[in-house]
């Protein structure tokens, strides 16, 4: 056993340090016992207590740094000298405290006066209460969080309503705000097209179209998607149209809905009839009359909703490259395919995208079945097994049940993908990959290996597999539209301009004798 | 403008609670978002969030807020004075020659830990109760000792708070509301009774501070009309102390004060010298006084109904206990005492710890201690080693409480004012519990004090004390 004493005179170190230092220099390894102390009476009684007090150290005095370390070895004791050494030299790094964080929304509101907007998604359980405290500080609120109750979204509507702010929410994946894009949203244009949203990928679908046929966005609301129910009232809807309507920068409104609730259908066509401003109704499946008699501009589909939001604002639809659905391209497609291969199978990502894309093959076909079909006749029952044309919302709760939406996390469309493309009476497989914030970072990319495992699988077998696929995103978004569309085309997908398309294609490539 | 069209035209400054990628896309397009340190309110317990709910109800938040606020004005506005020093049997309420007043909650003596009983069956010795500490523990098990907390017969005491019929007291007056604060006297460091040691050395000295030290500081103050202490404090910290581990500045002011008194009384020269050598052997002598200051301030703002103000923090060495101002009385709501984390005096492991103990969280609770680190840099190893640490501590405990003490004030955040008036909701809300700088005591009878460092409280207190307040207001 080997003991080492250092006294410095006149070096002066407070206790508290002292013992911090000791603390450490103990956990030096080979170290027995390492004292670190001031020469005072006291810390010499605690060296006699543990059997250290050398003459030495008896004589030092109040004013000395006295440090003793007892190892197994002299080398030991050497090292673990060094050692200490260097820890009086380590002052250690600040852990950048500087950067305030907030627990609360009130601390955080009250000390960000210019605060505008709280982005919630926490839990379902605590967002209500999270959203009410935003209001409270006369935040705005885009609520992503879903599993809040309808009472409670109707208690901060009415309240938002009354303080004159947004609920964009619950349940809210997508809003422009002043340009800027909040959780799931694409990078377009600004411009003079104001949208009101009740449903998601619709809304971004719409916002990417306006994009492509050359105009801009002012302002994109979400609602959610229950706004338009019976319960909700249309509430932000209906507000989000009047702010739209007095926005000096918007020259044209669009709502998009799942078809809402009668009595709200009809509060929204009144509140049409009072806008100053051309408004584009595309109420997924609605009809038209209505929305005429009301004064508003009928869409049938999200691209037609686009393009006529964009004419209305002026520009000149001449020259305006329309996307027209190939002909050539769906009798070529129609000649691959054998008389077996008759069913749409859609796997979809959008929940606005697959309801579209259904309706477009209603158009045409009965016996249509998804696991979101309003008609329970046609609603899937065992959602594992494709039934004629099948279009699933692989972002249902249905499927989702705890694992992250198929927007990130593609396991699940992979499987099924994988299954239908095995399927002989399968004519076409359709998905979309959406771009852009929130978004994978690469949606083609991990969709690849699939695509190419099945087509070779369909060669094998000497069956034409057709994959139509659809990337919602501009040429501002991240990843590149433009690589992920060749690397689609590269693998042998036939690619859809648009969500519209998507759904006219897909249908019009398994119709018989057309 | 409508408001909505006032955001249209506004830059975005969003706050983002839940997702942190948000906030990374809203910067990546040149808008302002701040991602919160967001915690589910109660731990997520929906019973908390009901109750935090029905708090929040308009009429019944009008009424809470109206009642904080007359409570943080009265611990603000209090003014304890130094009056006087006497011996507990003298002054003490309810005080008599078998009573022995602990720190904390109430505890029965078989529950007590190491520290406790060793400074139990000390003091009984002391007494003259018994003439050994084996007899002690005897008397102490034997029903003839009155037990109850320091807390509860308007006293604090540090550590063990074993406060007995002899012992000298501070007397401390709220010059603004009249109520009375007292505590016993420091015994310096370190093999004390408070930390549980009581040989013959440890009752020796109290005899001494019975015999000399507490008599001529009761003449001294005799003299005197009475030191400010609030105003002597607010000194100490912008001298560096955070006044409940360091106490280098605030013992240099309080002597300076006592000394013209001293000098004047009928002591000799030699027990003056005594005194004084005893007084410069360690930094903690004034110590009990800002306790007693705190507990006198924060006294006056008890039993205000409605009001969620805690005006109690303390432990015994089982269990930590709050009180607050609405529910009025010795009302105390617990949960098991914590471990303190920090430097330890060499030769001693964690494993040798007591568990968190003392009435000295009164000082928390006041707004200094671990509260005012940021006052005091020259300890900042005992919260991780870092100044911006130990600002960040001060900072944060203002997330929990009502309002800034101007009369109290931190020079390295701006002067601005000490965390005053910790709020159980806002607790139960955000998750943040109060920080506390402490002394470790060993876990075994005899010892006496191992280390200082810091600790929390448990949640289970603010959330009992959330609960019943929910239960009351109305």
């Amino acid at each position: 056993m080997s003991t080492k004493v250092v006294i410095k005179q006149s070096t002066y170190f407070d206790s508290v340090s002292l013992m911090s230092l000791s603390t450490k220099a103990n956990q030096i390894e080979g170290v027995e016992q390492a004292v670190i102390a001031m020469g005072t009476e006291m810390n010499k009684e605690v060296l006699r207590n543990v059997g250290l007090l050398t003459p030495e150290l008896e004589e030092a005095k109040t004013s000395d740094l006295m440090i003793v370390v007892k190892a197994a070895t002299d080398e030991l004791c050497e090292s673990a000298f060094l050692k200490i050494e260097e820890l009086f030299k380590n002052k250690g790094v600040a852990k950048g405290t500087s950067d305030i964080k907030y627990p609360t929304i009130d601390s955080a509101a009250k000390s960000i006066p210019e605060a505008n907007l709280a982005v919630i998604s926490v839990n379902g359980a605590y967002a209500a209460r999270e959203a009410r405290k935003a209001l409270d500080n006369d935040l705005h609120v885009m609520l992503f969080s879903d599993n809040v109750s309808i009472e409670d979204e109707i208690a901060l509507k009415q309240y938002a309503h009354e303080k004159g702010l947004l609920v964009m929410g619950p349940d809210c994946g997508t809003a422009i705000i002043g340009n800027v894009a909040l959780c799931f949203g694409n990078s377009v244009r600004r411009g003079n097209i104001g949208i009101v949203g009740a449903s998601g990928t619709g809304s971004q679908e719409v916002s990417v179209r306006i994009h492509d046929f050359g105009g801009g966005i002012t302002q994109l609301i979400g609602t959610g998607g229950r706004d338009l129910s019976e319960q909700v009232g249309g509430i932000m809807m209906l507000d989000g149209m009047k702010a739209l309507d007095e926005d000096e920068a918007t020259k044209v409104i669009v709502l998009i809905s799942k078809p809402p609730a009668p009595s709200v259908e009809k509060k929204v066509l009144d509140q049409i009839k009072l806008c100053k401003k051309p408004v584009v109704v595309y109420f997924i499946g609605g009809t038209e009359e209505s929305v005429v008699a009301a004064g508003g501009h009928f869409a049938k589909t999200s691209k037609e909703a686009a393009l006529k939001a964009v004419v209305l604002a002026g520009a000149d639809e001449s020259t305006i490259n329309k996307r027209a659905l190939n002909i050539p391209l769906v009798e070529e497609i129609r000649a691959k395919l054998t008389p077996e291969q008759k069913y749409i199978r859609g796997l979809f990502c959008g929940g606005t995208l697959c309801d579209e894309a259904m309706y477009i093959a209603m158009d045409k076909f009965d016996n249509v079945y998804s696991n979101i079909q309003k008609n329970p006749d046609y609603k899937l029952k065992d959602l594992h097994v494709s039934k004629e044309h099948t279009f699933l919302d692989l972002g249902d709760d249905d499927f989702t049940n705890g694992k992250p939406h198929p927007m990130i996390d593609p396991s699940t469309r992979i499987a099924r993908f994988l299954q239908e493309a095995k399927d002989p009476e399968v004519g076409v497989i359709v998905m979309d990959f959406i771009l852009g914030f929130g978004s994978h970072e690469d949606p083609v990319g991990v969709m690849l290996p699939a695509i190419i495992e099945a087509k070779e699988l369909a060669a094998k077998e000497g069956r034409h597999l057709e994959i139509l696929g659809y990337v919602l995103g501009t040429d501002l978004d991240s990843p590149k539209i433009e690589d992920q569309v060749n690397k689609l085309m590269e693998a042998g997908v036939t690619i859809a301009s648009s969500s519209t398309n998507a759904g006219l294609l897909s249908r019009e490539f398994v119709v018989k004798g057309a | 403008m409508s408001k909505i069209n006032e955001l249209f035209n506004s830059k975005l400054n969003v706050i983002n609670v839940g997702i942190e990628f948000f906030k990374d896309d809203i910067l990546k397009q040149n808008a302002t978002a701040t991602h919160l340190e967001w915690k589910p309110p109660g731990g997520g317990k929906p019973e908390l969030i009901t109750a935090l709910d029905k708090l929040e109800d308009p009429a019944l938040l009008e009424k809470i807020e109206a009642a904080n606020k007359l409570a943080v004005e009265r611990i603000v506005n209090s003014q304890p004075i130094l009056i006087g020093f006497d011996q507990a049997i003298n002054c003490v309420p309810g005080m008599t020659k078998t009573t022995i007043l602990h720190s904390g909650p109430p505890i029965t003596w078989d529950r007590m830990n190491g520290a406790m009983r060793g400074a139990v069956t000390g003091a009984i010795v002391f007494e003259g109760l018994a003439k050994n500490l084996e007899e002690a523990a005897k008397v102490a098990a034997s029903g003839k000792i009155t037990f109850a907390p320091c807390h509860e017969h308007n006293c604090v005491g540090s550590m063990a708070g074993v406060t007995s019929a002899s012992m000298f007291m501070h007397i401390v007056e709220n010059r603004t509301y009249g109520n009375i604060a007292y505590t016993n006297l420091s015994e310096q460091m370190s093999k004390i009774l408070r930390m549980g040691a009581n040989d013959e050395t440890v009752i020796a000295r109290l005899n001494w501070m019975r015999d000399v030290l507490g008599p001529m500081l009761r003449d001294a103050m005799k003299l005197s009309n009475g030191i400010d202490l609030r105003l002597m404090l607010a000194q100490a910290l912008h001298m560096g102390d955070e006044c409940h581990n360091r106490n280098n500045a605030g013992t240099s002011l309080l002597i300076q004060a006592l000394t013209p008194f001293i000098l004047e009384t009928n002591f000799t020269t030699e027990e003056k010298r005594e005194v004084f050598d005893f007084v410069a052997s360690s930094d903690y002598f004034s110590g009990p006084t800002w306790m007693a200051l705190c507990k006198c301030a924060l006294d006056a703002a008890h039993g205000i109904e409605n009001s969620t103000i805690v005006t109690t923090m303390a432990r015994n060495g089982v269990e930590f206990g709050i009180r607050v101002s609405g529910i009025p009385g010795n009302t105390w709501f617990t949960g098991p005492a914590q471990k303190v984390i920090g430097p330890m005096f060499a030769g001693y492991k964690p494993e040798d710890s007591g568990l968190d103990i003392g009435d000295s969280a009164i000082t928390e609770t006041y707004g200094i201690g671990g509260f005012a680190m940021a006052a005091a840099p020259a300890i900042v190893a005992l919260v991780g080693g870092t100044v911006e640490e130990a600002l960040g501590f001060s900072t944060k405990m203002k997330e929990i409480t009502t309002t800034e003490n101007p009369n109290v004030t931190i020079p390295l955040l701006n002067f601005s004012g000490i965390a005053t008036g910790i709020d159980v909701r806002n607790v139960i809300q955000t998750g943040i519990l109060p920080v506390i700088n402490t002394a470790i005591a060993h876990k075994e009878p005899g010892i006496g004090m191992i280390g200082a460092g810091i600790t929390y409280p448990p949640t289970e207190a603010f959330e009992k004390a959330l609960l019943a307040l929910s239960d009351k207001i109305s």
